[in-house]
């Protein structure tokens, strides 16, 4: 016999179900109970950064919308410092914000947003810099495990080549499926970013 | 909000064996839901061993307590019980400031959601969400009414069994979890195919809660016992000795 290791087996995941909505983001399921939220708007008057908007679908199989997805987003703030005792670059956090979010597709269109600033980069493994970029974790109905994403920014293409991660993807053209498009629209920045569950377009997710 | 419980570092690797893989043909909704293509490995990055801080501020009083936070004119109908726990890691610490959230359906089966149209009937006294912060040794504890099961289009007899849904937001992203507990004695549990996409059998028994007696509220309410186990960091013992010295990403 030898020591025993005693490492806990992690809890299984089971779907977040129909209802999701009542659970995480009661308030834009159009539900009154708690005084506080967590909505999808990360950046408040004092923030600091360029203000964007990061809007998308989540689309399956069919190529339909999902309208009972919620979203979750978490990033760095314009510094590329995550509002987190872990991340100890030398970096000033944003006390105006913490660089989380959560949304919901409407539930006729299918559309998600978020409003919050462009993440700055932020250091890598082995002193290798990140592109900007958010992390995404998806949650519906039929999603049996969370999926996690990340959404990088397709104006930073020097950036974006020597990010570690997205040179991880040995299929070049996949690269595509995480690279938010810039878009302008009534002077707003919008970045485009349809997540897609299935088929020739699916989106890279990651074993985080 | 730098806690001395918690724990930092590089999360180990998600054992997916005790996970239901992403295409479960017997629950229908994840044919067209399940991506198709494997999973991209990453080691963890900032991006990873981070993830939202939760203040208690946040929180409101009676947010963990699904008999009040939505009662009207009276108090909600069924089965008043306590669930608590501890939001474990893989090392069996308890995660500290962990948020919790939980929503369910009434005693009747019915949620107060737009989209269910069962004919069980909405209680008024009853919202069906809640959540709180686990304490300093990872324990959580809130109130609720038992939910009751439901049937769902999946089979033309398909039924879920009584379950509350979870949400761990622990420490870091990479421990991001969103789970069922079910109820010790359900018969319902064994006929469920969203249950059956855990293929592991040990893995469905530790979603079980067990009634917990000892934690009864005597002369008021029962209690069920649930841990939940997020994963766990690898502590940081040795750097790497060399800066590149780690790109095996490429076979």
């Amino acid at each position: 016999m030898v020591n025993e290791l005693r490492y806990l087996t992690e809890s299984a995941s089971q779907t977040a179900g129909p209802y999701v909505h009542i659970g995480l983001a009661p308030n834009a399921a159009g539900f009154d109970i708690f005084e506080k939220h967590f909505g999808n708007v990360l950046a408040g008057p004092d923030t600091k950064g360029e203000r964007i908007r990061i809007e998308g679908r989540v689309i399956d199989g069919a190529g339909t919308p999902l309208r009972d997805a919620l979203i979750e987003l978490w990033q760095a703030n314009a510094a590329g410092k995550y509002n987190h005792p872990a991340d100890r670059q030398n970096k000033a956090v944003d006390p105006s914000f913490r660089g989380f979010g959560r949304a919901c597709s409407d539930f006729q269109s299918g559309v998600f947003a978020f409003e919050t600033i462009k993440p700055g980069a932020v250091m890598g493994r082995n002193g290798m810099p990140m592109a900007p970029h958010v992390n995404l974790w998806i949650v519906a109905r039929g999603i049996n495990v969370g999926l996690s994403t990340r959404m990088y920014f397709s104006d930073e293409q020097e950036a974006n080549a020597a990010d570690p991660v997205l040179n991880l993807i040995e299929w070049e053209e996949r690269r595509k499926t995480l690279i938010g498009v810039r878009e302008q629209h009534a002077g707003k920045v919008v970045y485009r970013f349809d997540i897609h569950l299935q088929g020739p377009e699916e989106t890279v997710f990651f074993d985080v | 909000m730098e806690s001395e419980n918690a724990r930092y570092g590089d999360y180990m690797q998600r054992d997916r064996s005790v996970h239901p893989p992403a295409l479960t043909p017997q629950y229908k909704t994840s044919v067209l839901r399940s991506p198709a293509k494997p999973l991209i490995a990453l080691q963890s990055s900032l991006s990873e061993i981070t993830g939202p801080v939760f203040a208690s501020a946040e929180i409101g009083p009676r947010d963990n307590d699904l008999i009040m936070n939505y009662a009207k004119d009276g108090l909600p109908i069924g089965e008043r019980i306590v669930v608590h726990g501890y939001v474990l890691d893989q090392h069996g610490h308890g995660v500290p400031h962990a948020l919790v959230e939980v929503w369910q359906a009434n005693a009747g089966g019915r949620y107060r959601h737009r989209k269910d149209n069962y004919i069980a009937p909405i209680d008024p006294n009853f919202g069906g969400c809640g959540r709180t912060l686990t304490d300093r040794d990872g324990h959580y504890v809130y109130r609720t009414i038992k939910p009751g099961p439901y049937p769902w289009r999946n089979g033309i007899n398909d039924w879920r069994p009584a379950h509350i849904h979870y949400s761990i937001s622990g420490t870091a992203w990479a421990q991001r979890l969103v789970t069922q507990m079910y109820f010790e004695g359900d018969p319902l549990i064994a006929l469920c195919p969203i249950v059956h996409t855990i293929p592991d059998e040990e893995s469905i028994r530790s979603l079980i809660a067990p009634l917990d007696k000892g934690a009864a509220i005597q002369l008021d309410s029962l209690a069920y016992r649930f841990d939940i186990v997020v994963r766990g960091a690898r502590a940081t013992w040795f750097e790497s000795a060399t800066p590149q010295d780690a790109p095996m990403e490429r076979e």
